[in-house]
Order: C-alpha cells, then structure tokens, then sequence
C-alpha cells in the first residue's frame, strides 16, 4: 500500500463516518466567523429551536464590514457611518451573546482580518480541520492543517454539528523547486501558479505546495501562497509542518502550552505526505524562472511577469478565450500589445488576508523608504491585518515611512479588498492591490484592480507606473 | 428546503467563463443579514446601467438592454446555461440566493467553481454538468430558437429536449441527488449520527486534548 499525502492523514484523522452513498462525516475543530456570512446562520438555528455544539470551537471577529478610517472607527460599533454596515458588525455581536460564543469585538486589539487573526492568536493549530464562511480559509492549511472556506447553510451546519458532510478531494502536488530572484515574493509565486494552471485547475483538488522555495519562505509567506489556491480553483492549499510552522506557532495565546505542548508538537511533526505517497497531479515550477507579477485582466489567471506586454484576443485559441480577453481588455480598458509597465495606477491598495501581516508591510516600507508617492497617484491605502500587527508595525516606525512617502496608515479591516467600508475604487480607476481577486466591480463600481506584491504595490505607487520592483533593490533584497 | 424533481422551463444565457460570485451579486448586497430578496439585484453591475444599493426599489433603474434576462425572450427563464467555472470566486451563499431568488432552479455548465456547487444543493437549485461540447450546442440551439425550453429530471438524472427525443445523461452524487429531491435538512441527517460524534469527540481529548482548551 502506498503512502498517505498530508491531506489524507488529516482527513483520516478526523473521519467520523463513512457513509454508503460516498460521504464522510467530517469533525470541525476550528469554527471562524465573521459578519457577512454568519447573520443568516445563527438564524437558521432560532428558526430550528438548536443550539451550538461546541461553542469554545467558535472564534468570531468583525472584518469586512468596519471602517479603517481611525477617526470613524474610534467610535466603535455606533460610530459606523453607512448604517446597513453598522447593522451587520452590531448582529455578529448580539449574535455572539445570544450563542456565547467568543467573540474579538472591533475596537479590540487583536481584532483583524479573520484569516490574520486565526493564526496569529494561535487560534489556528497545525492538524486542525479549519473551516469559515470565508473562501481565502485556505490560508490557514500554511500551518499543516485542513482548512476551507463554506457557505452560510454550511455555517450553520457547523454550528449545530461540528461537523460537515464531505466528499473527499484528489491530492495535487505543487513543488516550487530551487530559490527566488530577488524582489520575487510569495505574492508572485501565487500569481504565477496560477497563471500557469487557470482559475479552474485545481477545481476537485486539496493543493499541497512543497519544494525548496515553499521550504524556505516565512510562515506569512506560506499563508500568502495558500491564501490564494482558492483563485487557483482547489477549496484548500496546505503546506507540511517543520520548525518554522513550530516556532511561529510557540507562545500564541490559544496554542498549548507546558507538556501539553511537547505532546501536541510531537504529533504535529508527522504532518507531511509520506515519501511514497501519490499525487493525482503533479506540477513543477523553476522559482529561479518566476519573475515580479501582475494581473492585467478580470480574472487572476490573466496575470503577465512585470516585462510582458498584454495579450491579444487573436492570440487565444478557443472562441471562449478570445471572447473573455476581448471582454477584459475592453472593461480594463487597455489595449493588445501594451507593456504592463505602461499601465498607469490611480489608487495603491496594501493590505487584505493575501498581504497585510508583518512581513509585508516590512516589504512595501523597505521600497517606499525615502521616496514619495507620484502626483498622479490620488491615495495610497496601508490598511494592516490586525492590530497586532499594527503595533507592531509602528514599534518598527513603518507608519512613519508610509505617512512620510504620501500613504495613509489605517485601522485593520478588509478594506479595499472587496470595498464594502468606504473604501472604494472609483469608476474606471485603476489600482495597484495586494489583494487577492480582479473581478470586475470588485473593489468599487467600475473599478480595474491589478494584483501585486506588496513591494510592486510600492513601487508603482512611487513612480505612478506598474514598474519592476528589482530596479529598487539595493545590496539588501527583500 | 425546496424540493427539486422535474423542471422544465425556458433557457437564458450566461455567456462567459468564469462568472464569478462579485458578479452574480455584488459585494453591497452582501450587508443583508436576511437571507431573501437578493433576486432583484442578481447580476446587478452588468444588469442595470446604474450602481445598485441594498434595499433599493429596482424598478425604475435604467436597464442594460444588451443584457439577456432583461429581454423578453428570456422572461420567466427557470434553467441557465453558462460556461466553464461558473460561480468562481467568494464563498457567499448569497449567489445562489440570488439566482434561485430570481427564479432560477437549474444552472447548466460546462463546470462549476466546488464551493458554489456545493452551495446550490442547500439551496434547492440543481447545478448540471455538461461536456462543453453539448454545453455549446445548447448555447446555439437556444440562441437559434425563441423561447427554447429544456426538461430537467433528476431522479434520472437526463437533461430531456421538449419533445423528449434527445436525452442527455448527467451525474450528481447520490448524497446530494437524495437531498435534493426530497428537500432534506441536512443538520436533521447528520445530527442522527451524535453518538458516533460523541464517541470521536471522546477518543480526540484522551489524544489530542490540546484541541479542546476553553478559549482564552
Ligand atoms: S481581506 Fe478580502 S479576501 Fe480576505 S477575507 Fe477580507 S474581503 Fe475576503
């Protein structure tokens, strides 16, 4: 018999039942909430007369929804302007005391990013089966554990259960070989595999990322990288545990501590795929070939290195391609031919669940040292992950190097990400985001969204222009 | 939930890959803390020529005419046939809401993005899976003929031609077809299995108690 991927030896782990029609029972360790997708879930449980589970699995924190604006968001709950936004953060907190569940309420400092604050409050274990209302849940499998994003019935599903009817995905292997050019990012790495297998290749799969490029990244870059298998198409992305999963995850306040966590570490060493393990697929990509990306398009798979021109719908084989190409170029307004260089950036975006911890804010401030946003930029958003991380980003004066250059340093949130604060892209505008997603629409009306690290975000801030971002490197490289 | 059987209803077009959860209901609407009336502004930012809002009367915004569910050929369309990796994105339960709120029961593609696949079934709206081959020649069959209609059965899991002489086969896990056609609650099925639940739950603290600290 052969081995087993890290993917099954979790998913075994946490198998209640199997069931005749090919479903399995899956138990759910970590419960994250947030406001968008959880109002209607609690609902569905007074409709039904039910009660929690397990309430200390549940872990809820407001992040789409609330101002970053620090003046606005001073005044807490009551002090959010757009009154639907209001509603929805004030229901997870009435929601929360109806249901006791746990919740890191706005103004509190460990709020954030429901994907920066799992793991940063050690919320997220390796081994655990993860699951939120959110899609970019995958984030959390960087710590080698089994995590995704549900739907709202499934929410509740949780909620009531603690656990999901699952049926088990094919394991997909990507191994990201050799070491990174300078100025290349996990960032970039997301965004090539992407570009490489599209938006729909790692549909029916659990994505394990491994290689000596994934070996050597920090863990925030690990959640950048899995953060985005869901635009690659595969619900979850996970990376085996080694001590830099270990040393990241000692002294969180909800990790275990004493012989407790001697005994927890011993268990989580195992989570890696064995050496005969099988893979459905297989992809293997040079890191030394993976140059600074941008998304040109609507869609994340429509992504150039920095140095690419765009395409041409004539270039696409099939009539559904061309089709997608001639409608993305037409709402991006730009044309065939153009070099992403010559791409002009209206607004700078620095944040969401892809890239708003430490390490990234590190990255941005490292290029914006010294320099000043051009004039044509009209604002340049900082918006970190959580208020941990912003402390701590101000222990290293990194606002002061934003605020120096022209950016704004704002409170933590989801923000521009997906726009459903104020904070918005105006119609036809074209922004430099570290986010995750270039939908149409989706971080204001009308908005063009280009998707960058967070050193390319502050490189284009500075000069206006989508620009390589290695031409700002110094003798110390990011 | 609803239960689905036999539906048979007229066919309107999606015509492009990758349509993804932002576009089939934009992120504003996504405030709502009720899960109903989110029909009205499904597709909004390509349905209407105007930004919608939360809560706004939708009748008297300007129409985008190009647009296929705005045209009278298409009124009253219960199946909708889209193309690859359809519902890509956000996990938002929301867009199914919206398609079935609209009157949508039936989505054909040629595949379809897992978590919004796995939504539809909570939410009493069959997605179908077709090669894309037969996905495009429905696509001209029903630009070919106004007020084309389609049979869709899933007890038997075929995709019927109105008058019943083309069959078209597809799947569905039995699990969900079950589900889907007697409108289970699917917390009532698993809630069935508590003491199995218990029992994991039992072994889990003897191995792994580190899983079970009270939060701080
Ligand atoms: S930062 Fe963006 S992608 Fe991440 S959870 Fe928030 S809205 Fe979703």
């Amino acid at each position: 018999m052969s081995g087993q991927t890290l993917y099954d030896k979790l998913w075994m782990d946490h198998l209640v039942e199997e069931r005749d029609d090919g479903t399995s029972l899956i138990y759910i360790d970590r419960h994250l909430l947030h406001e968008v997708t959880s109002p209607q879930a609690f609902e569905g449980l007074r409709l039904a007369g039910r009660n929690l589970w397990r309430r200390d699995s549940n872990l809820a924190v407001p992040d789409h929804n609330v101002p970053t604006d620090l003046t606005e968001r001073q005044g807490g709950i009551e002090g959010i302007v757009d009154a639907t936004s209001q509603l929805q953060v004030q229901t997870l907190e009435d929601n929360c005391v109806d249901f006791n569940v746990k919740q890191i309420p706005i103004n509190d400092e460990r709020q954030g990013i429901v994907h920066v604050v799992g793991p940063e409050q050690g919320a997220t274990l390796p081994g655990m089966t993860i699951v939120c209302g959110d899609s970019h849940t995958s984030t959390h499998g960087a710590l080698g554990s089994l995590a995704h994003g549900i739907g709202t019935s499934e929410v509740e599903h949780v909620l009531a259960t603690q656990c999901l009817v699952q049926t088990k995905m094919k394991n997909m292997r990507i191994d990201i070989f050799g070491s990174l050019q300078a100025g290349v990012t996990a960032k970039d790495v997301a965004l090539a595999v992407i570009g490489q297998i599209g938006t729909a290749g790692g549909s029916g799969y659990a994505i394990e990322f491994a290689g000596q490029v994934v070996r050597s990244l920090s863990m925030e870059g690990r959640m950048t990288l899995c953060n985005m298998s869901i635009e690659a198409g595969a619900r979850m992305g996970m990376i085996a545990v080694d001590s830099i999963t270990i040393d990241y995850v000692r002294g969180r306040p909800y990790a275990p501590k004493g012989e407790l966590w001697e005994r927890a570490v011993k268990s989580w060493k195992k989570l890696c795929s064995d050496n005969d393990a099988i893979f459905e697929r297989e992809i293997r990509i040079d890191g030394a070939s993976i140059e600074p990306q941008v998304t040109w398009g609507t869609s994340p798979e429509m992504v150039l290195p920095i140095v690419g021109r765009l395409p041409s719908p004539e270039d696409a084989t099939d009539s559904t391609k061309k089709e997608a190409i001639r409608r993305a170029l037409e709402y991006m307004d730009l044309a065939p031919g153009t070099p992403v260089s010559d791409i002009p950036v209206d607004r700078v975006f620095i944040g969401s669940c892809t890239n708003s911890r430490i390490e990234d804010l590190r990255q941005a401030a490292q290029i914006i040292k010294g320099r000043n946003i051009a004039a044509s930029v009209k604002q340049a958003l900082v918006v970190p992950g959580s208020g941990i991380v912003k402390t701590q980003a101000e222990a290293e004066g990194l606002d002061k190097i934003f605020l120096a250059a022209g950016m704004e340093w704002r409170a933590p949130g989801c923000s521009m990400c997906l726009g459903m604060n104020s904070d918005t892209l105006g119609d036809g505008e074209h922004c430099a985001s570290t986010s995750n997603r270039n939908f149409e629409g989706r971080q204001g009306f009308g908005g063009r969204t280009h998707l960058v690290s967070p050193a390319m975000a502050a490189a284009a801030a500075v000069t206006g222009y989508f620009t390589d971002v290695r031409e700002f490197l110094g003798s110390d490289s990011i | 939930m609803r239960s689905f059987e036999v539906e048979i209803g007229i066919v309107a077009p999606m015509d492009r890959a990758n349509v993804d959860t932002d576009l089939i209901i934009p992120k504003q609407f996504l405030k709502a803390i009720g899960r109903s009336g989110f029909g009205a502004y499904l597709f909004d930012s390509i349905r209407y020529m105007d930004e919608g809002q939360p809560g706004q009367d939708c009748t008297g915004r300007p129409l985008n005419k190009e647009f296929p569910l705005n045209q009278i050929r298409y009124k009253n369309a219960s199946i909708l046939l889209a193309r690859e990796n359809f519902g890509c994105g956000s996990s938002r339960e929301h867009a199914p809401w919206a398609l079935e709120d609209f009157g949508f029961r039936c989505i054909i593609a040629p595949s379809f993005a897992d978590i919004f696949y796995n939504n539809c079934f909570k939410n009493g709206l069959l997605p179908v899976v077709l090669s894309s081959e037969v996905v495009e020649t429905l696509f001209q069959k029903m630009y070919a003929e106004e007020g084309f209609r389609l049979v869709i059965d899933l007890e038997n899991e075929i995709v019927k031609s109105i008058d019943g002489v083309t069959e078209i086969p597809f799947e569905v896990d039995s699990f969900r077809r079950k589900c889907l056609l007697e409108g289970l609650d699917e917390i009532d099925l698993t809630l069935k299995s508590k003491d199995r639940i218990r029992e994991y739950e039992d072994l889990k603290k003897q191995n792994s108690p580190w899983l079970f600290q009270s939060n701080t």
